[in-house]
């Protein structure tokens, strides 16, 4: 007998945009334009954020819900491995896994990418061909970001030649902090062009921006670039993927709907390890943004780690006792 | 009586939330007030003090940014722990200190009884001893107290609990973490104070109980660069000047030895815990 | 790719009860005197749960025989063992019923869920933590009075009679018992009409303490029980956290007796967002202050001022965001928004809000499907409102809103202060200076900025003007049990 009030409201894009007309193209004229925009956002105020972010949490997820939420992240998930020690071999195990994610259960639904470094997104491709699960390759000198504009390009572009149909690039921090607003989004600008018809996801590091007023300045930042998609992090820097900075950023996409009427992905990734934490982020977009987000079109997560417990959780819940991790696959 | 053979405890150093010994190898003997034995205990070094202060600093931050009202919950767990010790702590205060086990047990009662009243300090502390100044300007100015960081504690040598919980405790309370040299002679019931301390949700760190000759560690602390005050009360009364030179050179904070070792029965009031606060004042304009 | 099956236009929750078998409620209670559980001399009530109308058990309403018993049982208990007790032994009770509190704490939230109507959330999250905090913060200052800088040996005045609220049942009397006996009172407590049971837990929590017999007395009961409390002549100190127009007449009670009196009364207050205010965290404060706890408490934000500027940004995003507020079930987890208290209750909200629209103010309400049985009123938000109006002047105490717009701070300032009230108001703006100088002028006990309804306690409350006088938490909440330093 608990009634969401209005499921409307949320489809309706009613907010405004701040300081600004029909057209975004202005602020980007110049960096001062774009500062002045970049800095004329809303504040976030961080302690209010927290605790926005720790109330969600507090929702409790079962049953029927449950069983939705856990297939729902599986088909969410971006199957990731990004190590120095990463073969075709690992690929192609993990391209097996992202198909069937669970062998004792085909009803587990395919994950929705596998995400690799450029170099094996060949590897990927041919891995997972005729199976519509994307290839996202990082790239943009992943994850530091420390390289010329000439080699992240060309980095992006053998990626996309290699089979990648998404790109994960970074931004430059090091300018961003700098304030550097202009240089920043004329990258991800040639990125996005680079990758032709590649999905962008643009990762922001937020852990290495720090502050929440940076990180939603850095959403707008990548959403008016062009970017398909924003994603928290390389998963390489602590913290990653926080709750509260998830919230800003959905915050970010929304307004950037109802300014634009251009609709943008949100990916948090690192360091969402369980089902509980994949569980608060879905409520956290179903009660920020809306239904319209809740797919893998629109929202994933970059993990690892965190598919195998979504599939002890769904054996749970089948099984109605506990698994245990000889009952899943090693990655 | 029981004719089983009983199963001794090893005494060791508290560092760090884990139990090492020396890392000298060295110990002694500790003997009852009688002079029979009752344990070796492990004899701490200066290595062993520098490896007390690193953990000190290092679980600084934490301890000292936990809420006032998390900290008090936290000494308040120490009490109860404690309680649950109580008959182990008449013994070893009794076979220390020498005296009747009707004595030990008030002992040991307003030992417990002391981290409760320090329990109940550390959500106070800034009521009682901030303020908001009225400053002749349109700015709002208040002050607040604020814990130094790393307290070196000497403790007193004869009252080896009641008095080494009436050093420690106020120093925790404020938010310092501490590094404690025990008392040299009567140290067991400090060990046993440390296992308290590691079952009371302390975080491992925030205290650090060396057992030894406070003369020997205690002018390494002293002169430790990352050391912030120090509490002299344990010292040996013919090395307390030459500590305090030491403290100087890095502008300890320095609680000085009293003449004699106090009555730790009476009430302790702040004045243990206000050597260890600085006070912070932030001025802030005002203006639509 | 085989994609999960949509779900609705939102991702339902399934429900998510707290299981009720954690609580043991009796078809019936008598009265807690003198450490005992005793029969009351008068009638008996009933207390219902406001989200289902069932009867959840038969009280005892206290007769005037009935407070007299529980007087004398603390002014025994004062006499012969509380008053002459080390202080450091009242802490270390104070202590154990903190403990307990926590022990026991979601057996508490299910019962005062279940008795008030408020979400569990809340009553899991906020009271009953809260309560137990109060105890704990108490505790410790028992031995530490000469401390708090009011005077170097406070005395307690003796026997208090506390009469309490029915918004925050079990947090309420934490407020009053735990000063109270931390100062080294006795107490007879009269809890609210409606919600009781969590009270008569706590009484048994005392038991499980081992608090001395006469030290808590609770007497149960309506208006009349509470009156006999307050005019009791062997009661010291009066305490009551209620309606202003009750409030006055207590006032009146003690008039020309040697009764020291606090009161914690109603609040109309002003939630103020400026044009650079941090907007979502503003959209959550403005939530958070009316509809927290269904808008059932003093110092809710009930007075929306908005700088012209984002009048519309702000109604729109706060409406998209009620929009998604969850009302139902107290029990379910999930729930934001719970039952009003009593039907009594439900029918001012209803009045009130039928006068602002009478009035000329526009009223929304989200889209809204209310359960059959119990009392329910949806978020309300009026728009439109001018200071005239009475839904900007009487405390409707319920999840009822009134925007007002304001176009510079002076205006603010005056507007917010136009009331006869003071509990309460918040600021939101990103301008430090600003927040202080606005704070200033504010004639309210407690300004909140950039955050609203948080709750400390370390933190005094309480009000100006008709919101009542005497604070509660902090060290000057002490003073109010405290000869010679109570206001």
């Amino acid at each position: 007998m608990t009634h969401v009030l209005d499921p409307g409201t949320l489809a309706a894009g009613t907010r405004p945009t701040p300081g600004s007309g029909a057209a975004l193209d202005d602020v980007t004229r110049s960096d001062a334009a774009l500062r002045a925009f970049l800095h004329g956002l809303p504040g976030v105020d961080q302690v209010g954020a927290e605790q926005r972010a720790a109330t969600l949490g507090t929702r409790s997820i079962k049953t029927t819900a449950k069983a939705w939420a856990i297939d729902t992240a599986i088909s969410m998930v971006d199957l990731t491995t990004l190590e120095g020690a990463d073969t075709p071999g690992k690929v192609r195990s993990l391209a097996a896994k992202a198909r069937r994610p669970d062998p004792t259960d085909l009803t587990a639904p395919p994950v929705a990418a596998v995400c690799v470094y450029g170099d094996l997104a060949g590897v990927a491709r041919e891995a997972l061909a005729g199976t519509g699960i994307h290839v996202a390759a990082v790239a943009t000198a992943f994850p530091s970001g420390r390289a010329s504009r000439e080699v992240k390009l060309a980095d992006v572009r053998d990626a996309v030649a290699n089979g990648a149909d998404e790109i994960d690039m970074v931004i430059d921090r090091g300018a961003f902090l700098a304030g550097r607003y202009l240089e920043v989004f004329e990258e991800i600008v040639a990125v996005k062009e680079a990758c032709g018809s590649a999905h962008l996801k643009v990762i922001l590091e937020t852990g290495e921006l720090v502050t929440l007023d940076n990180a939603r300045r850095a959403s707008w930042l990548a959403m008016l670039a062009g970017g398909d998609f924003i994603k928290t992090s390389t998963g390489k820097i602590s913290p990653a993927a926080t709750l509260p900075v998830c919230l800003v950023m959905l915050e970010a996409v929304r307004d950037f709907r109802a300014a634009t009427g251009t609709q943008v992905g949100v990916k948090p990734a690192g360091g969402i390890r369980t089902t509980k934490d994949a569980v608060k982020h879905l409520v956290m977009v179903n009660e920020t943004v809306g239904a319209d987000w809740l797919s893998p079109d629109w929202f994933r997560f970059g993990a690892s780690s965190l598919l195998n417990d979504l599939l002890l959780q769904r054996q749970k819940l089948r099984t109605g006792h506990y698994s245990g991790p000889d009952h899943v696959s090693v990655d | 009586m029981s004719d089983r053979l009983a199963v001794r405890k090893t005494y060791k150093l508290y560092v760090n939330g884990a139990f090492p010994r020396s890392e000298s190898g060295r110990t002694y003997e500790v003997t009852d007030a009688r002079g029979a034995f009752l344990a070796n205990a492990a004899w701490a070094s200066r290595k062993d003090a520098r490896d007390a202060v690193v953990a000190a600093r290092g679980a600084f931050g934490k301890w000292s940014r936990a809420t006032a009202y998390n900290r008090g919950q936290v000494l308040y767990r120490v009490a109860e722990v404690m309680e649950g010790r109580h008959a182990q702590f008449c013994e070893e205060v009794a076979a220390g200190e020498g005296v009747s086990s009707g004595r030990a047990r008030a002992v040991v009662d307003a030992a417990i009884d002391r981290w409760v009243w320090y329990a109940g300090w550390t959500d106070k502390l800034a009521a009682v001893l901030g303020s908001a100044n009225p400053v002749a300007g349109p700015f709002f100015d208040f002050s607040l107290p604020e814990p130094t960081g790393v307290v070196a504690v000497l403790a007193p040598q004869r009252s080896s609990l009641l008095g080494l919980v009436s050093v420690l405790a106020p120093v925790l309370a404020g938010g310092n973490t501490a590094v404690v040299v025990t008392s040299h002679r009567r140290p067991l019931p400090a060990v046993t104070l440390g296992e308290v301390l590691a079952t009371s949700d302390v975080p491992g760190g925030v205290v650090n109980l060396l057992t030894g000759d406070a003369g020997e560690i205690g002018p390494w602390l002293a002169e430790h660069d990352d050391v912030d005050a120090i509490d002299l009360t344990g010292a040996p009364a013919d090395r307390a000047l030459e500590l305090e030179r030491l403290a100087a050179g890095s502008i300890k904070r320095v609680v000085r030895p009293p003449a004699e070792e106090p009555d730790w029965t009476a009430d302790p009031g702040t004045s243990r815990m206000t050597p260890f606060l600085e006070t912070k004042t932030v001025w802030h304009p005002k203006g639509v | 790719m085989t994609a999960p099956a949509q779900p609705g236009p939102l991702f339902e929750y399934a429900p998510a009860p707290e299981s009720r078998s954690i609580v043991d409620v009796r078809p019936s209670y008598g009265l807690f005197v003198d450490g005992e559980f005793v029969d009351g001399s008068g009638e008996s009530m009933k207390t219902v749960n406001p989200a289902t109308e069932e009867v959840l058990s038969e009280v005892a309403v206290g007769t005037e025989a009935d407070v007299d018993r529980a007087v004398r049982a603390a002014r025994r208990a004062f006499t012969r063992v509380w008053g002459p007790m080390r202080p450091a032994d009242r802490g270390k009770y104070l202590f154990r019923i903190a403990r307990i509190l926590q022990e026991r704490a979601r057996e508490f939230a299910v019962l005062e869920s279940l008795d008030n109507g408020k979400p569990i959330r809340e009553s899991r999250d906020v009271d009953v933590p809260l309560a137990a905090a109060h105890f704990f913060y108490h505790a410790g200052w028992a031995d530490k009075l000469a401390h708090a800088g009011l005077g170097p040996d406070p005395r307690p005045h003796g026997v208090a009679g506390q009469v309490i609220p029915w918004n925050f049942p079990l947090l309420m009397l934490a407020w009053k018992v735990a000063p109270a006996l931390a100062t080294g009172n006795t107490v007879v407590l009269k809890p609210a009409e409606t919600t009781p049971l969590t009270a008569l837990l706590f009484a048994e929590v005392c038991r499980q303490a081992d608090l001395p017999p006469g030290v808590v007395n609770v007497v149960t009961g309506a208006g009349d029980t509470g009156r006999a409390v307050v005019e009791h002549d062997d009661v010291d100190k009066v305490a009551f956290t209620g309606s202003t127009e009750v409030g006055r007449s207590i006032a009146r009670a003690v008039a020309g007796t040697r009764k020291v009196l606090t009161l914690e009364l109603g609040g109309k207050a002003a939630n103020i967002v400026f044009d650079d205010a941090p907007i979502d965290q503003a959209v959550e404060g403005i939530v958070r202050g009316i509809f927290f706890n269904q808008g059932h408490v003093c110092c809710a934000g009930s007075r929306l001022l908005v700088q012209e500027s984002v009048h519309d940004e702000v109604i729109a995003s706060l409406q998209r965001r009620i929009g998604t507020l969850r009302v139902g079930d107290p029990l379910d987890k999930n729930t934001d928004i719970g039952a009003i208290n009593s039907a009594e209750q439900l029918a001012r909200i209803r009045e009130l809000s039928d006068v602002g629209e009478a009035e000329g103010a526009h009223r929304w309400q989200p889209a809204c499907d209310l359960p059959d049985r119990g009392f329910w009123f949806p978020p309300t938000v009026f728009t439109g409102v001018s200071p005239a109006h009475r839904i900007a002047r009487d405390e409707v105490f319920g999840p009822v809103l009134s925007v007002m717009t304001f176009r510079t701070p002076d205006e603010a300032v005056a507007k917010a202060n136009n009331t006869t009230y003071g509990l309460s108001a918040g600021i939101w703006t990103e301008k430090g200076s600003r927040i202080l100088a606005i704070a200033d002028r504010l004639r309210a006990g407690v300004v909140w900025a950039n955050t609203f309804n948080q709750f400390d306690p370390t933190s005094p409350f309480g009000g100006y003007k008709q919101s009542g006088y005497g604070r509660e938490g902090g060290r000057h909440g002490l003073a109010a049990y405290l000869k010679g330093a109570s206001h």
